[in-house]
Formats: structure tokens, C-alpha cells, sequence
């Protein structure tokens, strides 16, 4: 049976960092950045060694803010949207710290959380969680060439160029991670690529739905979803209405989704951002400093993630979602 | 839990639609217009004493230059995102698909990446041609021993 | 008058290709493939022939020429060389667009970048 993993001490989150490129720079948020980059290169020679290096940047300056060396980091654990997760294991090769890659595609950086926390909360040390993607190395993979003149489906969403990265310590700092739940498979009943949002939002139902059968939703001040974008973000309210009765409007008025808020009021976004860039920067840029600030207090983080690939959406399989949780407070 | 057709329903019912009263008449006038200035320029062409035939390929040769120069500057994408069919269902699309996977398959080498990048669009394009083409040869030729064609 | 012409076909020729990329899930590179197929089709029935000389470019430049051109070349040469001919013909006329864009690419891409997409 899927339920919460309570851990039985919590892991802190000590700092935290993001970056991002252009577009990001534009977005509400875009003060909050540690560092944007308007070439979207990053100074790498090209776009798709900028995904990692945006991940070595966020984890270098996540350090440097809480002023810890390289050789005191133990792990990192990282991903991106590349084939074989091969932009991380590119850019965070020169930590020489231990490394974990994972692919949860969009939902990688809660999945990253889940894995850190708990490593860490069997031993010592200090762990770097981060996540990139890059919209230039995303398009090419699943969509169309660059340069290739399409118009972009209303029900798409847009890769975020971005990478967010958190340090984790079991030494007590003000925010910290105490519950975790790995996300189920969930299958999307699309096969439209261009439709992230509808393939991801019946798991995001499903994980909310499994949660609250755990915990009471009074208890939290904020539900953020990873990149359901706007049709995401409307069939999971229909769902939740649906089925989760008197519980079903606080669990709204509590919910925000990182695909709607990072690039909120922008023109011809579509459906809203997506890419496992997105909901870790806009955790790190939103959320956190909410936390910190103690305006709010408990919260839930459940990035989702459309886990296919450009040949298996080509041979017809559905693309199926994934939203793991992790469960974050103040603690002081 | 929710099943295969009604969550169908549900994502078809939540999904806008691509508003056709916009990219419709885009598309007619910017395609349209492609063409009438392709006119234009075949009867330039003609009136330098070029025969219809090749002039006509003239253009269409300068048709794919022009989309293939203004994609690998970076502005193809961006009039085909107003245009929509208008530009992509021409010639400039297909110059367009070809040089644009060139661009992004350049770093993977100039044989393997390049060379067969050029034709992830253009080589299903050639081949249904081909395909086509032989189809009608073999009709067209049975079609004339009988004395019908 | 040929203006004109070219305009209507060739602009009714886009905006029916439109309608099918928007309603059904043809991607355009499918939409590529079908004119092309469609360009052989009509030269074989023989309507495209009266069309291309009544619109000119509104039915030579939509993919539609490119089949055609390639249907004229195989014809010609199935007149020509009999059933070599059919082998022969297809890469004869319409080599020009074909090898235009595949030397063009080639060499744009040799000059050029992909750029990044923010406007």
C-alpha cells in the first residue's frame, strides 16, 4: 500500500540556488534568480552542455551561500531531460562528490528530494539535489528541430530553461523536509505529446487523493503541483471536486502549480511552463522564501512528471504520469 | 478510479481548440500571396527569354533558397508561427524542414549527424514521391501497352 | 489573370492544409508527404497539367508541384525507355526542388547555428 514515509528525523534544507536563461529573465520571478543567462548558453559551446552546466551553477552557488567547500559535499543527486540523463552526469562531473542520477522527467526534483532525504537520513554528510532542463535540448528531442517553423499547439507547454538545486543536511536549519511518497505510474490515456498537462494530471489526482486519506489538507497552507500548466491544472480540479467531496475546496483554495506561476502573465506560453527546471526554480524562488519568511508554515511539493519518450509516443504507447510528494515545514 | 473513456472525455472536453477563424485566413492570405509573387517573378523570368517550364523552377529554386537562408538566420520559425500552412505547406516548408535538421544535427558529426539529419523530413518526402512516382510509372506503362494512354 | 489565379489556388491550397493540421493529428511533415502524393495523383488523372497552366505557382509551389514534376519525369521517360522508364523517371524532373534544399541546407548548416528560441 502507497502511503506517507515519515521520516524519523527530518533532513533540512540548508540553502538553495537557481538560475536560468532568457526567458526566465523576463518572468515575475526573474529577481529572485541566482543568475540568468540572455545567450541561454551558459558559455558552453552548446545547448545541450548548458542543461548541465546550469546544474553545476545552481549547485556552485547553493554552496557558496552557506559557505561549504566541494570536498565537503557527499552526493549530489541530479537529473535533466536528455537521453540517459547525460547533461547532468557532463556538468557535475567536476564535484567529485558521489552522484545519483535520476529521470522522473518533470517530477525528477521532488523524486530528487525523496532520494537525498532519505540516503542521507540513514547516515551523515551534506547532499546537493538538483535538477535542469534547457527548452533548446527539450524541443529538439521530443518536438522539432529549432529553426523548424510550427505552430505550437494551444494545450503545450513551454521547456523552462532552468536549474534549481538545494543543499540538504540533517543539521537543523529553519525549513525541513519530514515526509516523503514516491509517486505511482499513472497511465495518462494520451498519446499527445503536445498535452503534458492531461497525460500528468489524473497521477497528480492520484497522489493528492492517497496523501489526504493520510492527513487532513487543514493542517497546509500551500499544495504545488510540478508542471500541470493550465489543462493540467483544470482536470485535476475537476477530479478533486468529483471525487473528494467537503475536502475537495480547501484542497483547491490551497493549491498553485509551478507551470502556471513561472511564467504567469506572460503572452504565448500556451499552457504553461513545464521542464524539471521549472518546478525546481520556481520551489526555490516561490516557495521557499514564503517558508523562510514564515508566511507559510506546512506545505507540499509534487512535481509531476509525463514519463515517454519521443519513440514510444511515435509507436502509439500512451504516455503515462507520475507525481511524487514530499512534504515540507517550517521547523521552528 | 477514473477509466480510459472517461478520462478521454474529460481531456477532450478541457482542451482548447486552435482557433480556425485566425489561422485560416492567415494562411490563405500568406500562402496566396507566396504564390501571386511567385507569379510575378516567373513572368519576370519568362520575359528574359527563359521557357515557362524552367522558369517556373526558377522560382521554385529561389523560393527554397529564400526559406532556406531565413531559416538558418533564425526568422523562418518565426513568420511561420503567424503564416502557419501558408509557409509550411509550400516549398519553403520543405526547405525549412530539411535545413532546419541540418542546423540542429550539424554537432553530431557530417556524415552520420548532417548527413542523415538533412533527411529526417525531406527523405519521407523523396521517398513517397518515388514511391508514388513508380506506382503511376507502372500504371501509365501498363495503361500504354494496352493502347489506352 | 494568372496573378490571381495563383493566389486563390495556391492560398485555398494552404488554408484547407491549415484546417487539416489544426483538426486532425496530421503533423505537417505528414500534411508534406500527402501533397506530394496528391501532386502525383492529380498530374496522373491529368487535371493537374489545365490547373498549372491557369495558376502557375499557386499549384507548383504547394508540395503539389513536386509530386507532379516527378510524375512528368516518369512519364516522359516510361515514353522514352519503355518500363526502364519507370525506374528511371522519378529522380529526373523533380531533382531541381530536391537537390536545391538538401545543397542549400547543407550548406547553411555549415555557416549557421540553431539559435535559442526566445523572442
Amino acid at each position: 500500500m502507497r502511503e506517507p514515509i515519515y521520516l524519523r528525523e527530518p533532513i533540512y534544507i540548508k540553502s538553495s540556488a537557481a538560475v536560468g536563461g532568457k526567458r526566465e529573465g523576463m518572468t515575475s520571478l526573474k529577481t529572485g534568480f541566482d543568475l540568468i543567462d540572455k545567450t541561454d548558453l551558459f558559455s558552453m559551446p552548446s545547448f545541450e552542455r548548458a542543461e548541465g552546466e546550469m546544474a553545476r551553477l545552481a549547485v556552485n552557488i547553493a554552496l557558496k551561500k552557506c559557505g561549504v567547500s566541494h570536498e565537503e559535499l557527499s552526493f549530489i543527486v541530479s537529473g535533466d531531460l536528455q537521453n540517459q540523463c547525460v547533461a547532468s552526469s557532463a556538468g557535475l562531473f567536476s564535484f567529485g562528490a558521489g552522484y545519483i542520477g535520476l529521470y522522473g522527467a518533470c517530477s525528477t526534483f521532488t523524486e530528487g528530494l525523496i532520494v537525498g532525504s532519505s540516503l542521507l537520513s540513514l547516515g551523515r554528510g551534506l547532499c546537493a539535489v538538483a535538477t535542469s532542463s534547457h527548452n533548446c535540448t527539450a524541443e529538439r528531442q521530443f518536438r522539432a528541430p529549432l529553426e523548424y517553423g510550427g505552430q505550437r499547439s494551444p494545450s503545450s507547454q513551454w521547456t523552462a530553461t532552468a536549474s534549481g538545486a538545494v543543499i540538504l543536511t540533517r543539521d537543523k536549519c529553519d525549513v525541513m523536509i519530514s515526509a516523503l511518497m514516491p509517486g505511482k505510474i499513472v497511465d495518462g490515456y494520451t498519446k499527445d505529446k503536445t498535452n503534458m498537462g492531461a497525460a500528468m494530471a489524473l497521477s497528480a489526482y492520484d497522489t493528492v487523493r492517497t496523501f489526504f486519506e493520510w492527513e487532513s489538507p487543514d493542517e497546509y497552507d500551500l499544495i504545488l503541483t510540478g508542471d500541470l500548466g493550465k489543462i493540467g491544472t483544470s482536470l485535476l480540479y475537476e477530479l478533486i471536486s468529483e471525487n473528494m467531496g467537503s475536502r475537495a475546496e480547501k484542497i483547491i483554495s490551497l493549491h498553485r502549480d509551478c507551470g502556471n506561476l513561472l511564467y504567469e502573465g506572460m503572452s504565448d506560453m500556451h499552457a504553461g511552463a513545464s521542464g524539471c527546471g521549472c518546478s525546481a526554480s520556481v520551489f526555490v524562488l516561490d516557495a521557499l522564501p514564503r517558508l523562510k519568511s514564515g508566511e507559510i508554515r506546512k506545505m507540499l511539493l509534487m512535481s509531476t512528471g509525463a514519463l515517454m519518450s519521443a519513440g514510444s509516443v511515435n509507436q502509439g504507447e500512451h504516455i503515462f504520469g507520475i507525481t511524487p510528494l514530499v512534504k515540507i515545514e517550517l521547523s521552528r | 478510479m477514473e477509466n480510459s473513456k472517461t478520462y478521454k472525455e474529460r481531456i477532450k472536453r478541457h482542451t482548447p481548440k486552435t482557433n480556425l477563424k485566425k489561422t485560416l485566413p492567415t494562411a490563405f492570405l500568406t500562402g496566396g500571396a507566396l504564390c501571386a509573387l511567385g507569379e510575378l517573378m516567373a513572368g519576370a523570368v519568362r520575359k528574359m527569354g527563359v521557357e515557362r517550364a524552367d522558369a517556373y523552377l526558377t522560382v521554385t529554386v529561389t523560393v527554397i533558397f529564400i526559406a532556406s537562408l531565413l531559416t538558418a538566420l533564425g526568422m523562418f520559425d518565426k513568420l511561420a508561427k503567424y503564416a502557419g500552412a501558408g509557409l509550411s505547406v509550400p516549398v519553403s516548408g520543405f526547405a525549412n524542414s530539411v535545413t532546419s535538421s541540418a542546423l540542429d544535427t550539424r554537432r553530431e558529426g557530417l556524415v552520420l549527424g548532417l548527413g542523415a539529419g538533412v533527411f529526417t523530413v525531406a527523405g519521407p518526402v523523396i521517398l513517397y514521391a518515388v514511391l508514388s512516382g513508380t506506382l503511376f510509372g507502372i500504371i501509365y506503362y501498363i495503361l500504354k501497352m494496352l493502347g489506352v494512354a | 489573370m494568372n496573378i490571381l489565379f495563383s493566389f486563390l489556388i495556391g492560398g485555398a491550397i494552404c488554408a484547407m492544409c491549415q484546417m487539416l493540421i489544426d483538426l486532425t493529428a496530421l503533423t505537417p511533415a505528414r500534411i508534406l508527404v500527402a501533397l506530394v502524393c496528391v501532386g502525383v495523383l492529380t498530374y496522373a488523372v491529368g487535371i493537374y497539367e489545365p490547373l498549372f497552366s491557369e495558376a502557375g505557382c499557386g499549384v507548383s509551389l504547394p508540395l503539389l508541384g513536386f509530386g507532379a514534376s516527378v510524375a512528368k519525369g516518369v512519364r516522359e521517360a516510361v515514353d522514352a525507355s519503355g518500363i526502364l522508364g519507370i525506374l528511371k523517371g522519378p529522380f529526373t524532373a523533380g531533382s531541381v526542388g530536391c537537390t536545391a534544399a538538401l545543397v542549400f541546407a547543407y550548406v547553411f548548416s555549415l555557416i549557421f547555428k540553431s539559435k535559442s528560441k526566445v523572442a
